[in-house]
């Protein structure tokens, strides 16, 4: 067996580390008598996400599950396409992965008022901002990963007379996921930056971006540290949960193994 | 019964490197037998193990022919015609040892029931059985390279190719795997070229023994060994034994000692 941290240790200790720094929040706000606008004490937090469960719940499915989400799926699926098909084709190569580089440079303040323009205002367009931002990550670790393969490897497939199928499903494929995963745990993150942000370039009146921008202006900053409470709490289990499925798929990655 | 598997005539190969030419095999012609246990045996960049990839149409001769059971090696190899066993196990970790051992099976095409019938032979035939569930990273070297000498023999290919199957593992274990090997070419009549870098391993398993030599790579000796098919590995202490070596060692010291 390899030496894992006991359950305490691995959970324990940073929800530990977590509870004492929202205390001492709250001392030094309270303490200090900070003024509400500058920063508002855990408990205001708390109450504000309390007060206002039904506005974060439209702004979550608004934000997250239709624009984060979906730009996440299709972008993902289109990366991991486009990198099947620039693998195979030598053409493709050459022409779109430069195209895909140049597409990956582009600055998201600029992408996401032209995505409002051809998308609307409504999720499509925060969508669309999310697979531009995701796009580019799932492709370049798909290649990286379909080329990891050693050489050895490869002949040992041709010894069989493998079709370009066989190799790539039975070889090919398997030993890319530990990248694929690397570029999805990139791309996760990035989803829910891009969803939000892309909100600050019109929106209806819903979304986490949306309310960010205007409780600002409202000095409305409770709710607008309850909006990143919730959106930092949404990438965690984002991130944990692409984490666990790499976990099982990927069981057999040095990375991986537990005990014998 | 002295039906010629593998011909080689007038055989050449050579490298375009950036510091010219490099000749890895000049003008080698070998005929194997059907049954032959052949040795390759030689220092580094002699071409023993280039000679086996044009065996297995790994690599293409730049000049001369040679054919495989009668045919071409590129014919050959669609045919799956051979077995080739690698300097490492290569196995891959994501598969079982049985899912190894299965995937040739599964890329040719055979039956659900022969895949687990095939395996579960192959696997007694190398002592395995009760490891087919477990992955390759939960073995040692020894029993990762029996697994995959069991995955070159689940198919039905009459020649195995073996490059250094047992470089890589101490002493006791070749030993070991030797005496099986033995054991397992006695019982499977099949006709197998092995390439070594060690006189005893060479003379110990061999009825035929292929010296050969560097720069240009070609071949400079073959011994055919008088000793019985049946080898206990105490004949490695017999007059017959140390004389067939001494000629081995000479034949490597004349076609090597003018330069280094």
């Amino acid at each position: 067996m390899t030496g894992q941290p006991s359950l305490f240790l691995r959970i324990g200790l940073p929800l530990g580390f977590g509870i004492a720094v929202l205390v001492l929040w709250e001392l030094f706000v309270v303490g200090f008598n900070i003024p509400r606008a500058i920063l508002p004490a855990p408990s205001e937090i708390w109450a504000a996400i309390q007060r206002s469960t039904a506005i974060l719940w439209v702004d979550w499915v608004q934000t997250v599950l239709k624009g984060a989400l979906t730009g996440l799926l299709i972008g993902a699926v289109a990366g991991f396409v486009a990198a099947l098909a620039i693998d195979r084709v030598d053409f493709l190569r050459r022409g779109l992965l430069p195209v895909a580089n140049f597409v990956a440079a582009l600055p998201i303040v600029g992408v996401a008022p032209i995505m409002v323009m051809w998308f609307g205002f409504d999720w499509q367009s925060k969508a669309a901002v999310v697979v531009v931002m995701v796009f580019f990550p799932i492709l370049v670790n798909t290649l990286a990963g379909l080329a990891a393969t050693d050489r050895m490897q490869r002949d040992l497939m041709r010894t069989y007379s493998a079709s370009h199928a066989q190799t790539l499903t039975k070889l090919r494929l398997p030993a890319a996921m530990p990248f694929v995963f690397n570029g999805l745990k990139i791309s996760a993150t990035l989803a829910l930056i891009g969803a939000i942000v892309a909100e600050y370039f019109g929106s209806p009146t819903k979304g986490m971006g949306f309310r960010i921008s205007t409780e600002v202006g409202r000095l409305g900053i409770d709710m607008v540290w309850a909006e990143i409470a919730v959106s930092a709490l949404t990438g965690t289990v984002l991130y944990g949960f692409v984490v666990l499925i790499e976990r099982w798929v990927t069981f057999w990655h040095p990375s991986q193994r537990r005990g014998r | 019964m002295n039906r010629s598997v593998i011909s080689a005539s007038d055989l050449s190969l050579t490298f375009q490197t950036n510091d010219g030419p490099v000749h890895a095999l000049k003008d080698v012609s070998l005929d194997i037998h059907k049954g032959d246990f052949v040795s390759f045996i030689g220092p580094s960049g002699c071409g023993k193990t280039t000679f086996l990839r044009v065996m297995a149409d790994l690599e293409h001769p730049t000049g001369g022919s040679i054919t495989v059971n009668g045919v071409s090696a590129a014919e050959a190899r669609r045919n799956r015609a051979y077995g080739y066993v690698f300097q490492a196990a290569g196995l891959y970790p994501w598969r079982t040892i049985g899912g190894n051992i299965r995937l040739p099976l599964e890329i040719m095409g055979y039956s659900k029931a022969d895949q687990a019938e095939r395996v579960a032979r192959v696997l007694e035939l190398v002592e395995l059985d009760g490891f087919e569930k477990k992955f390759p990273w939960q073995l040692s070297g020894g029993m990762q390279q029996r697994a995959s000498i069991a995955r070159a023999l689940a198919f039905d290919a009459d020649i195995l190719l073996m490059d250094e199957p047992f470089g890589a593992l101490d002493e006791i274990v070749r030993d070991h795997l030797n005496e099986q090997l033995l054991a397992l070419w006695r019982r499977t009549e099949k006709t197998i070229a092995f390439v070594t870098h060690s006189i005893p391993e060479a003379v110990y398993l061999s009825t035929k023994i292929v010296v050969m030599s560097p720069r240009p790579g070609r071949i400079s000796d073959v011994i055919d060994s008088p000793l019985p098919k049946e080898r206990p590995l105490e004949i490695r202490d017999t007059p017959e034994f140390i004389e067939i070596a001494h000629r081995v060692r000479d034949g490597l010291r004349a076609g090597h000692g003018y330069d280094d």
